[in-house]
């Protein structure tokens, strides 16, 4: 079946088959592979992306169900060559590890601080909680959002670059 | 090589990397979606892998009908013991994957569908008729079977049963820990390339060489004709440490798909019957004290399972051993074989589920004693270590305890159970120890140092970064260890092209990694100067150190639960967790700190949610996906703290750094089940602390 | 997965009229349980029929004051809307303690409805399940039980049905509405979901080819003093080990009126007519709301590893009921 899906801004047409996930037609046709494939059956949440503006468990939707729609990935969060600030948090704050997880968390945080820009902890804490991470004991990504809160994207300051020995 | 080389890091002056609270150097490479883990290397034209698994769990296959999966459409083959490339003998029999018609365990691999797309691989395996000869199964853990076994020698010293009957304080009671499997949020993936030039393999693991070193002999070809590729890991905690079947697996598909690309990714139920689990515990423990708390006895017998088809101890008596002292002592520890999956490494293999019951024990006999459970942790501190009687390298339990209570608030306790109720939730508070020790490293290791131009340098060693953080310090350590600053250095790790290392395991990686670069960077000085020349470039090995012969070495910790239950209820919640931890030099606050909240986390979601069922009639684990199987979400952590206090260790190694790992997973269970018991006067002794056991 | 044929449909009409004539069509909405049991192999359908291109995705009040909910309106969106959070407050609970916000944005009202059982032997196609597969046995009743039903269920299936949200609407008297090939009708929700019997292969009382396209939520003033209290395993993201709906209509210290319904406990939301009937009219106290808590329970039969449901679904249902008729400020609910 052809289907034509906008993905990060670019019009992708492919003749899949109509059992194709989403997340594969991402990684495996459309060649965004920062997208990850983590349980199989929607319960870890690291295959989010938006669908429309929505996120979403891009492994419990079929490709053909986003016909016509558009997908923002991981990939689609830098603008203009400038990283999120979320993006920008997560690394500040080490909001990771092993980064697995880490484009699925990004995704619904960008929403999160979209829809409320300046969320308190357990609001973050419970739009997070359909995705799972089994590194960082989540403390570091709470900070992460809340530092991409407290510097939007227009704040051109820079994030501090010291190091300091302890 | 296919190494990554990471942006420059932000700069440190030289000599002061070691301490410095640097930023991740692969933290870009994570967020922008480009590290590539094992399944994100493009390869031309892959073919997709689906295990087909045995739904018996002890028996033989008697046929196996491969037409219907055979004749739909993109299957290139499917393998089975009757047509997959032999390997050679091995004693790891979990590594003998359709070698043979014997069902050892359900959901054994017995065949595996090729195909141009994962989904049609997937259709096929279901396609796979297996007839059997079953036999009858065993997957029942008990401490009262006839066949257990004793895998280690007994500890024991002086009369245990004299020493209960005499004592003013006698304590005996039975703990349980579940089955647990360590669900990295990536599923344990391969692609495997087997051409003209030799084996390929891009592989989710925590130690390429190690994987390299079991698989070579298996299939009877030269290492050098291996290469593994893991620049990037979605985490491990002990499941990628050793090979498992489904790489093996993969290899023997690439074997028969000859130059064509095969890759496989689990799925998340195969990740709880193919990559190991932690075996449950059976613990019995015996405490004997006089009335001031001083222990007289100690005993710990306890059960574990392995499987038939291989053996892997979980070794839960190890912590009793070098804990506490006592004149009376007596320490077994037994398993059962049965017709399970077979166990393997979890986060603190034996140490984790093996400080739950003796910390408990603790706590219960503090109360009996009428002490405080730090002062009588305190009071039987010992100063030598009990199992081998030699000085510690250092040990710091009780100024964890100490410091750990400081910042907790502990000292205005009202010590009795049972007794605040907060707006309809029962409020209590608890410790338990945490100790980790320092182990020899798996494996040898080697490191390179290379000068590129003007003070820049590579350092290669094929270490693992399964989210620890490792490529960050080892690019510190050997900063400090050049005279550079971090600026000035690339770690290249993550491949077997590089210089062979250790496996990411046992808290050992930053100490024989970076003990490793810092007898490479010596190397490099003593060979070329502080002048040298573009190209220039020395190795060393991992030195050996004599003090591992004289001195005992751990790392030790003090972890405080704050625990409300509903009273209505029995909802369970953990506002508050604190630990206070002694593991030497921190190489680098920012990822050491994430590595023991990290292990805390794990904890927490042990004490509360984390339980594997065995449904003994079938065989097999039936909560099999992360809706069923509970790990703590992000709503279930709340205030979780993580401190160190300043250890110096000259002994331990050159870095004088032990392991953080693994420690923050230890006690933590045991700290909320005792505030558990603060809070309802409610003892639990069996993982994990769900809402039922405190309803009515 | 099996490869199958995808189609948009037009209309409700059509889209009925092509799930009914193909027996392994089925409608697919948000996608969010039936692509997972595709994947498990539990489901296999041959014919997917998108719905959610139909014009079914509107929350609007009718002249009456009845709230019509679409069938495609996703969970997240209902939870958020103002009509609901202020008139239905237990749906709005309900909803947002349900699944995760990813998987909220995707689910629609009547997918939720329809979903199937967690039960693990269910998903599981390597076990015998009698809803999976009739007449092959149901392995939960000698086995693992804990997410498993204390009442009406049948020797032959033990399963529950997993949705929060039915259980409101099942205590804030919805009716579905059902577009089938051969017209349109209406179904109190109370009587959508169907007791296992003998037949634990069907869920509702809908036939194949029956699309719902709404649920209509009657006005009531007792609704806007309603609550969801949901006990579950872990603080989120996690299925219902218990729940309890009630909306309750105080005269000074007298119940006037009162719904309720459980959750977690049955192959349906499990609406508590015996409590209600003990309780309508009586005072409300904590003794009052026990002894209904204890005479709706009566009922149960625990199997081997879920006993500790029955204390738990009478606790719940005794505190829900009493924080909702306390004057004063409420317990903190969950922390």
């Amino acid at each position: 079946m052809m289907i034509t899906v906008t993905v990060n801004g670019e019009r992708h047409s492919h003749d899949v088959e109509p059992r194709l996930l989403l997340v594969h037609f991402l990684r495996d046709v459309v060649g965004l592979t920062g997208t990850h494939w983590g349980c199989d059956t929607s319960n870890c949440g690291a295959c989010v992306v938006w669908l429309d503006d929505t996120p979403v468990k891009s492994c419990t939707a079929l490709a053909v169900m986003a016909d016509g729609r558009t997908v923002r990935t991981v990939e689609g969060l830098e603008r203009d060559g400038e990283l999120d600030p979320v993006q920008r948090g997560f690394m500040e704050c080490h909001g990771l590890q092993c980064g697995f997880c880490t484009p699925g968390m990004m995704m619904t945080s960008r929403w999160l601080l979209d829809r409320n820009p300046d969320p308190s902890e357990e609001e973050i804490r419970e739009a997070l909680s359909g995705q799972l991470c089994r590194c960082t004991g989540y403390e570091n990504i709470v900070r992460s959002v809340r530092w991409a809160a407290e510097n939007p994207a227009d704040d051109s300051t820079e994030a501090s670059q010291e190091v300091s020995p302890s | 090589m296919s190494a990554p080389v990471h942006p420059r890091s932000a700069p440190t002056a030289p000599g002061r990397a070691i301490g410095a609270d640097l930023p991740r150097v692969d933290a870009r490479a994570k967020v922008t979606g480009t590290a590539t883990y094992a399944f994100e290397y493009p390869v031309p034209h892959p073919a997709y892998l689906h295990p087909v698994q045995a739904t018996i769990a002890r028996g033989r296959l008697t046929r196996i009908d491969t037409t219907a999966a055979e004749a739909l459409d993109g299957v290139r083959a499917v393998l089975w013991h009757g047509n997959a490339p032999r390997l050679r003998a091995t004693d790891n029999a979990e590594l003998a994957v359709l070698q043979s018609d014997q069902v050892f365990y359900r959901g054994q691999v017995v065949a595996a569908v090729i195909a141009d797309t994962p989904e049609a691989a997937r259709q096929a395996a279901r396609l796979v008729r297996l007839d059997y000869d079953q036999q009858p199964h065993d997957v029942d853990l008990s401490p009262h079977r006839g066949d257990l076994y004793a895998p280690k020698d007994d500890h024991d010293q002086g009369d245990l049963e004299a020493a209960m009957a005499g004592a003013e304080h006698a304590l005996d009671a039975t703990y349980t820990t579940p089955m647990l499997h360590a669900t990295p949020i990536e599923p344990h993936t391969t692609t495997a390339v087997w051409d003209d030039s030799g084996l390929t393999l891009y592989e989710s693991t925590q130690g390429a060489h190690f994987a390299r070193q079991e698989l070579a002999p298996l299939l009877d070809l030269d290492p050098q004709r291996i290469q593994i590729i893991a620049p990037y890991v979605g985490g491990g905690f002990g499941s990628k440490g050793p090979l498992h079947a489904p790489t093996v697996l993969t290899v023997l598909a690439a074997r028969a798909m000859f130059g064509r690309p095969v890759k496989l990714a689990l799925t998340r139920r195969h990740m709880f019957d193919q990559v190991g689990y932690r075996s449950p515990t059976i613990q019995r423990i015996r405490l004997a004290a006089n009335a001031q708390g001083r222990l007289s006895g100690i005993g710990m017998d306890a059960t574990v399972q392995t499987a038939r088809l291989a053996e892997f101890i979980e070794e839960a008596t190890g912590p009793t051993e070098s804990m506490y002292a006592a004149p009376h002592r007596h320490i077994a520890l037994r398993a059962a074989e049965l017709d399970a999956a077979v166990p393997g490494w979890i986060r603190g293999p034996g140490q984790c589920p093996g400080m739950f019951g003796p910390e408990v024990a603790m706590d219960e006999l503090a109360q009996a004693c009428g002490l405080d459970p730090i002062d009588l942790r305190l009071r039987n501190d010992p100063d030598h270590d009990p199992a081998t009687g030699k000085p510690f390298s250092s040990r710091n339990l009780a100024a964890c305890l100490r410091e750990g209570a400081r910042r907790f608030g502990w000292h205005d306790r009202d010590p009795a159970p049972g007794t605040r109720l907060v707006q309809g939730w029962y409020v209590g508070t608890g410790v338990a120890a945490s100790r980790y020790p320092v182990v020899p490293p798996a494996g040898p290791s080697e490191a390179t140092v290379r000068h590129l131009h003007d003070g820049h340098y590579e350092v290669h060693i094929g270490a693992a970064d399964i989210g620890t953080g490792a490529w960050t310090v080892l690019t510190q350590i050997a900063a400090d260890a050049l005279g550079a600053g971090v600026q000035d250095v690339q770690v290249r790790i993550g491949d077997t092209a590089l210089p062979e290392a250790s496996v990411a395991g046992g808290s050992t990686g930053t100490m024989s990694w970076g003990s490793t670069i810092v007898a490479a960077a010596r190397a490099f000085r003593d060979r070329h100067g502080t002048a040298p020349a573009p190209g220039a470039e020395a190795s060393a090995p991992l030195p050996d150190n004599p003090a591992t012969e004289q001195f005992a070495m751990a790392a030790f910790g003090a972890q405080f639960a704050e625990v409300h239950i509903h009273a209505d209820t029995g909802e369970i919640r953990v506002p508050r967790l604190l630990g206070a931890f002694a593991a030497g030099r921190i190489i680098n606050p920012r990822t050491a700190r994430s590595q023991l909240i990290g292990g805390m986390t794990m904890g927490l979601s042990m004490a509360l949610h984390e339980q594997s069922i065995m449904d003994p009639r079938f065989g097999h684990v039936v909560n099999c996906d992360l809706a069923e199987y509970h790990i703590a979400t992000n709503a279930d952590v709340a205030d979780i703290q993580a401190h160190w206090i300043d250890e110096e260790d000259p002994h331990v190694n050159p870095l004088g750094a032990k392991g953080i790992g693994e420690i923050g997973i230890v006690g933590t269970a045991a700290a909320v089940a005792n505030a558990a018991h603060h809070a309802t006067g409610v003892r639990v002794r069996d993982l994990p602390l769900t809402l039922d056991h405190f309803l009515g | 997965m099996i490869p199958f044929d995808y189609q948009r449909a037009q209309t409700p009409a059509a889209a009925a009229a092509a799930v009914a004539a193909h027996p392994r069509a089925a409608f697919l909405g948000g996608g969010t349980n039936l692509v997972d049991r595709m994947k498990l192999g539990v489901a296999t359908p041959e014919l997917l029929v998108d719905i959610t291109h139909l014009d079914l995705d509107r929350i609007e009040e009718l002249p009456d004051g009845t709230v019509r909910i679409g069938a495609n309106v996703r969970n997240s969106d209902l939870a958020a809307h103002p009509l609901i959070r202020h008139r239905y407050p237990a749906l709005s609970q309900a909803l947002l303690s349900g699944a995760s916000g990813q998987l909220r944005n995707t689910a629609t009202t009547g997918g939720n409805l329809l979903q199937r059982t967690r039960c693990v032997y269910f998903q599981d196609t390597t076990t015998p399940c009698n809803k999976r597969e009739p007449g092959s046995g149901c392995s939960a009743l000698e086995g693992y039980t804990r997410y498993h039903a204390l009442l009406g269920a049948s020797e032959h299936c033990v399963a529950t049905h997993p949705s929060d949200m039915a259980v409101a609407m099942s205590a804030l008297d919805a009716v579905v509405t059902v577009q089938s090939p051969h017209g349109r009708r209406r179904i109190p929700l109370a009587e959508l979901h169907r007791l296992p019997g003998d037949h634990p292969e069907h869920d509702t009382v809908l036939d194949h080819g029956d699309l719902i396209t709404a649920v209509e939520l009657p006005p009531s003033a007792m609704a806007a003093r309603s609550r969801y209290r949901k006990v579950r395993d872990r603080a989120s993201y996690a299925f219902a080990l218990v729940s309890a709906a009630v909306a309750l209509d105080l005269d000074g210290d007298h119940i006037s009126d009162l719904r309720i319904a459980l959750g977690g406990l049955a192959h349906k939301p499990w609406r508590a007519l015996r409590a209600e009937e003990e309780l309508r009219g009586g005072p409300a106290t904590q003794e009052h709301f026990r002894a209904a808590a204890q005479a709706e329970l009566a009922a149960a039969r625990p199997l081997k590893g879920n006993a500790f449901k029955t204390d738990l679904a009478r606790t719940t249902l005794a505190s829900t009921l009493s924080d909702l008729a306390a004057p004063g400020p409420r317990h903190e609910e969950q922390r």
